[in-house]
């Protein structure tokens, strides 16, 4: 699952904006295969953390009606322009992705 | 003599396999993500998820939240959300879709120097109020703001 993120942070005054796409299914465990009627198994994001300089600044704990391919956006204070973001996503079956960005 | 031996082996390697399937199935994910709510998710309304998450089931209503959603959201499946909160010492953020089987949608919590400002995309079964909980000093605020949903989000 590499690749799964893509992340923008961008600077204004002092005030970072984070802005990040996640590549994911997001099933609630509730729908049903059209063809089949068999119902597909839960899978979903259940935790998102973006650390700055090592710190984190975000833990965002998701169930599963969060829509498919996550956006998310949330803004912080503190970050320099060259500073480094890391977010990471970690899903039901144990599965988990991290992608890192420099602030602009 | 011969026979048992090969009985004996086989024996010994299958349970081995399984042992060692279950230990990596079981504890994984279990050890990675030990503090999420699983009760507050799997809860059925928005009292008892509150509960789980703070404690108690109530919040104040509150003017100084400010929800930012569709009036009306053509497809439910994709609902953008955007919750900023003008109080100071806002520790977390929760939204909630109150029509939803499960209506906890996602909790924030927000680290040091975080701004009270969270944006992502929901799912809605139905027309209903998308609540934004925030705790700020210990203490839990609400506001409510209603989402007219035609097509449902959360299959079934």
């Amino acid at each position: 699952m590499a690749n799964s993120i893509k992340m923008r942070a961008s600077l204004s005054g002092d005030v970072t904006t984070v802005k990040a796409l996640m590549k994911h299914p997001m099933e609630t465990g509730l729908r049903k295969d059209k063809k089949t009627g068999e119902t597909i198994p839960a899978h979903f994001i259940q935790e998102v953390v973006c650390e700055h300089n090592g710190k984190q600044v975000m833990l965002a704990e998701w169930g599963g009606s969060i829509s498919q391919n996550p956006y998310i956006s949330f803004m912080f204070k503190g970050a320099k322009a060259g500073d480094t973001l890391k977010l990471s996503w970690t899903d039901n079956k144990g599965e988990s992705d991290s992608a890192e960005e420099a602030v602009k | 003599m011969n026979m048992k031996r090969r009985v004996f082996l086989k024996g010994a390697l299958a349970s081995g396999t399984v042992a060692l399937a279950l230990g990596a199935g079981i504890v994984t994910p279990r050890a990675v993500l030990a503090a999420w709510p699983k009760s507050a998710f799997e809860a059925k309304s928005v009292a008892d998820a509150l509960g789980a998450l703070y404690g108690a089931g109530d919040a104040a209503a509150s003017g100084d939240i400010e929800i930012k959603a569709p009036d009306i959201a053509e497809n439910g499946a994709v609902v953008p959300v955007s919750v900023t909160a003008k109080m100071s010492g806002v520790e977390s953020i929760s939204i909630f879709a109150e029509g939803n089987n499960s209506p906890l949608t996602s909790n924030w919590k927000l680290g040091a120097g975080a701004e009270p400002y969270v944006s992502t995309r929901i799912k809605m079964a139905k027309t209903s109020n998308v609540i934004a909980v925030v705790q700020a000093n210990g203490k839990t605020f609400q506001a409510a703001k209603e989402v007219k949903v035609t097509i449902g989000g959360c299959g079934g």
